[in-house]
């Protein structure tokens, strides 16, 4: 066969946009398909969103449904927030992917299954008790059966690959095969696959690349290519980035913008680990990493750290957040600011670690022990979790506090397209430390009060070590107002309580107002916090487009609340919140507004579809 | 000596204004003199020098400190005070932790401090006991006390906090004592001066819950007999008349011997820098109860990179080769594409 990749001679069929899911055996590299076939769409220009779903175990038992990982990448001509509800394409590379994710696949949908995994061992692993690709059960699809593995070992035997080895080259060989058939460019794979691979695996899966797109062009399994052309989206320079990324970058925005070095103090754990990964390799904007014995001292060196005039980061999820309690409730009592990040997973305990949930809203409010506030920041889409960074970043450092700042495993490693933006527009974070003694005695005599606020803010001064005369002691122990030595008079620990719950409400005056988008005059409206927002966006236009009137309201600070949203509530007649828990942020503003508001839960691990939300907010008007 | 060295502090500018509130005759008092009065000789400055602790009696100290402090969580200050010498190694910072605070809820975030070597000077005042909650065991009780969780005595085999430091790859080791104010600011002075992790255990008397309990061994008519003074380079000899030594016997193990009949050229010289822990190990565990000879001062003393240094070297080759960080580059470095 020739090594040349011949061009189609097929006219493409264009389409506005296309769900493409990617199935096979953790070990069949699928993420590294779907990465792949998102990015050189992302360079064609198409809006796109992500959604890598795989097991937590490293490797679980080849062939098995336990251990089928799968990336559904949708690409579109038009602006899109979701990685679509039901694919329109399913690649299945075993039968154990086809058991998985049938069920999600659009009837009439188009299946292409590797058909050389469907020997009577490949159906018994994957508990089938008859072969699917006979028994008539895929009627409902446009089946497309493709001997992937016999295909791939063929093109790479040349090469003087060993079957065995070229059989782990077959998901290049469908990535090609899909790549023809969306009108893929593919310069940018060649490139890459010349980039990433070495010596015979390189051959490999270059030959395997090219054999699939031949194959899909040649073979006439499929009556023509498709093609997504390239989004209208506002001019400007993007780039593919996922949440983690977005985050990371976000900190190491948010000390330059706040002129201090990163601190980050952090213990692995899915699906947090990246962030700790990416701020590693920046040290040359003075980012220092440590990761920690445990999740308790990577707070805890956060917290030294933003003592000493770092900015203070410590990264996890849920069960971290649990172990940082103490400190976080050390830094409300010392009026430090600090950064922790929830990338929330479902639980509780190791629950779900590689599946998407956000039922940390609790833990976050509430989880300290005695009153102990502070403001919560939720990202809502991967690329906002770059400016939600910047945000926790800017209330810690201007109020002294403890921020929390909520993402999820879905926006974590979802990707999107992000218009890079100007730093020069970005906010200046900075504040000043104290450089001199603060208060006059009777007579005349100069101190330093640690605890005396800015009137404004209600914000105490930050007085780092190594500046001359401030020298001064913190503690968890309660203090006196203002000179910050160790009180325990009932009168002013009630004064100190209300002084730090009354800095974080005052938060509330520094938020962006709550605004309503789609229909400010419809009977519902919808309140949405974190990832949500990208299946209520497409429920919320799906259901003024089918001609009802819907109001939405996506909330990214949920502590303090924005001071005009029990007004904007009230205003409607129902209000539905949906969330990825049992109603945490329902709870939350029923107590706070009297509003009847009502929950709409998903806890499967699994994001919203936009047809689940259509639903309900046509049940409630019902 | 011909260079009069002129202190740029005095002991009174290490005081705060604060009222030291333990119980009369602790053993801490001690302490807290020495370290105020060994403060002026270190040629630091006050607010470039930070005591952080944990809970815990010992943990009230850095309140007295006229300097930048930290009163923390139980078991956590070696890992705040990692944060601090990490993102600041220009500071000189100091640990106070105790034998329940270091040992058992942080015993962690010691043993991870130590074998880092972050630059840290920690003190741990082990009195046995837990003092602030009046009169537990602690996890350097002996078996067998009797407390008010322990009413038929503890069952816990203690830790023998030098054998921890030096298992946990400690580069400095050391003990001193509340009674000898000298021998406290000797040791102090060493740690200080070691860079990376330095570990001085103070034996510390609790007076209230746990009264006497090194008496056998630092007690005014103990000292002589009990007290093994290590020196770097010389053999280990006590007692009165300098009659007692240590020598390893020939299945290793060490043992306490007649000088004379032993002879002066059999006993164990001492080596602080050793590369291998192992005769430190031995020395830490040559003792086993507080009524038997018990060597004091400087066990360990062996030059490690330190973390903070090397965490800054990291920083700065990061700069060298890459240049000072572009928010710009680093928002494109993932690939671009332009529309319009």
């Amino acid at each position: 066969m020739t090594d040349t990749v011949e061009r189609s001679s097929r006219q493409p069929e264009q389409i506005s946009h296309v769900v493409v899911r990617f199935a096979g055996d953790s070990g069949d590299g699928m993420q590294l398909t779907g990465d792949r076939f998102t990015s050189v769409s992302a360079l064609f220009g198409n809006d796109l969103s992500t959604f890598p779903d795989y097991p937590a175990e490293i490797r679980a038992p080849a062939g098995t449904v336990n251990g089928v990982s799968s990336f559904q990448v949708h690409i579109s001509d038009h602006d899109i927030t979701t990685p679509g509800d039901s694919p329109n394409v399913l690649v299945a590379m075993n039968a154990a992917a086809l058991k998985a994710d049938i069920h999600r696949l659009e009837q009439n949908g188009l299946l292409i299954v590797n058909s050389d995994a469907f020997e009577a061992r490949d159906l018994e692993k994957a508990d089938y008790t008859s072969n699917p690709l006979t028994d008539g059960s895929l009627s409902n699809y446009r089946v497309v059966e493709v001997p992937m593995t016999t295909l791939t070992q063929a093109a790479a035997e040349p090469l003087g690959v060993k079957p065995r080895d070229a059989e782990r080259s077959k998901n290049f060989f469908a990535l090609g095969m899909v790549s023809w058939l969306y009108s893929r460019p593919i310069e940018p794979t060649i490139a890459w696959i010349e980039g990433r691979f070495k010596d015979l695996v390189k051959e490999a899966n270059l030959a395997a690349f090219k054999a699939g797109y031949n194959f899909g062009e040649t073979s006439e399994l499929f009556d023509h290519p498709y093609m997504v052309p390239p989004s209208d989206t506002s001019p400007g320079e993007y780039t593919n980035i996922t949440g983690n990324t977005a985050l990371a970058w976000g900190l190491v925005a948010a000390g330059q913008l706040s002129k201090l070095p990163v601190f980050l103090g952090s213990y692995p754990i899915t699906p947090a680990s990246d962030i700790l990964h990416e701020l590693s390799k920046h040290k040359n904007f003075g980012v220092r990493t440590l990761q920690a014995e445990d999740e308790i001292a990577a707070a805890g060196m956060a917290l030294g750290a933003a003592f000493a005039g770092h900015l203070g980061v410590t990264t996890t999820s849920g069960p971290g957040v649990a172990l940082k309690s103490e400190t976080t409730s050390l830094a409300v009592s010392l009026e430090l600011p600090f950064v922790l990040v929830d990338i929330q997973r479902g639980g509780p305990s190791t629950g779900l670690p590689t599946k998407t949930e956000a039922a940390d809203l609790n833990i976050a409010m509430y989880g300290r022990h005695g009153e102990a506030p502070l403001p919560i920041v939720a990202a809502y889409s991967p690329a906002n979790c770059f400016d939600a960074a910047i945000e926790a970043a800017r209330i810690a450092l201007k109020y002294r506090t403890p921020v929390i700042l909520l993402s999820d495993g879905y926006l974590a490693n979802g990707s999107e397209p992000w218009k890079i933006p100007d730093p020069a527009t970005l906010p200046d974070i900075s504040v000043p430390f104290a450089t001199a003694k603060n208060h006059v005695n009777e007579d005349g005599t100069e101190e330093y009060w640690p605890y005396l606020r800015d009137p404004e803010t209600l914000a105490r001064p930050w007085a780092i070590p190594g500046t001359p005369g401030l020298m001064h002691r913190v503690g968890g122990i309660e203090k006196e107002d203002g000179r910050g030595d160790i009180s325990y008079t009932p009168a002013n620990h009630t004064k100190m309580v209300h002084l730090r719950a009354d800095k974080i409400a005052g938060i509330a005056k520094d938020i962006p107002e709550a605004k309503v988008m789609g229909d400010a005059d419809a009977d519902v409206v919808l309140l949405g916090w974190g990832s949500t927002w990208a299946a209520i966006d497409a429920a919320v236009q799906r259901t003024r487009r089918a001609g009802t009137k819907v109001g939405w309201i996506h909330l990214t600070h949920l502590n303090p609340l924005p001071p005009n949203l029990g007004d904007l509530l009230r205003s409607f007649r129902h209000v539905l919140v949906p969330e990825l828990n049992m109603g945490q942020l329902c709870r939350i503003v029923r107590a706070e507004f009297l509003v009847d508001a009502k929950p709409v839960t998903k806890v499967q691990g699994l994001p919203f579809s936009s047809a689940e939300l259509e639903a309900a907010i046509q049940e409630v008007l019902k | 000596m011909s260079d009069v060295i002129v202190p740029l502090t005095q002991k009174k500018d290490w005081m705060s204004d604060q009222e030291v509130r333990w119980c009369p005759g602790c053993g801490d008092y001690g302490i807290l003199q020495a370290v105020q009065t060994l403060m002026p000789d270190l040629g630091v400055a006050p607010e470039n020098t930070v005591f952080i602790s944990g809970i815990g009696c010992s943990s009230r100290f850095p309140y007295y400190m006229n300097t930048y402090g930290m009163h923390s969580i139980h078991g956590r200050a070696p890992a705040i005070a990692t944060g601090v010498a990490v993102a600041r190694p220009d500071l000189d910072v100091w640990v106070i932790t105790g034998d329940g605070d270091a040992l058992s809820i942080g015993g962690n975030h010691l043993i991870h401090a130590l074998r880092r070597n972050v630059n840290l000077t920690i003190l741990l005042f082990n009195n046995r006991i837990y003092g602030l909650t009046k009169g537990q065991y602690s996890p350097t009780s002996e078996e067998g006390k009797v407390t008010k969780s322990t009413p038929m005595g503890s069952i816990d085999h203690p830790f023998n906090p030098l054998a921890v430091a030096l298992g946990a790859e400690a580069s400095f080791v050391a003990r001193t004592h509340d009674l000898d104010r000298k021998h406290m600011m000797n040791v102090f002075r060493a740690a200080h001066d070691h860079q990376g992790a330095s570990f001085v255990e103070i034996y510390q008397n609790c007076n209230v819950f746990n009264d006497a309990a090194f008496d056998g061994v630092t007690g005014k008519h103990h000292r002589a007999e009990m007290m093994i003074d290590l020196v770097h380079g010389e053999p280990i000899r006590f007692g009165p008349e300098k009659e007692h030594g240590v020598m390893m016997g020939s299945d290793g193990q060490l043992r306490i011997v007649d000088v004379i009949e032993a002879g002066v050229d059999n006993l164990l010289v001492h080596d602080a820098h050793r590369e291998d822990p192992g005769l430190a190990f031995a020395l830490a565990r040559l003792s086993h109860d507080d009524h038997s000879p018990t060597p004091f001062g400087i066990f360990r003393d062996v030059h490690r990179p330190d973390y903070g240094s090397q965490v800054a070297a990291q920083v700065m080759q990061a700069g060298e080769k890459k240049g000072p960080g572009s928010l710009g580059d680093l928002l494109r470095s993932n690939g671009t594409w332009t529309i319009g």
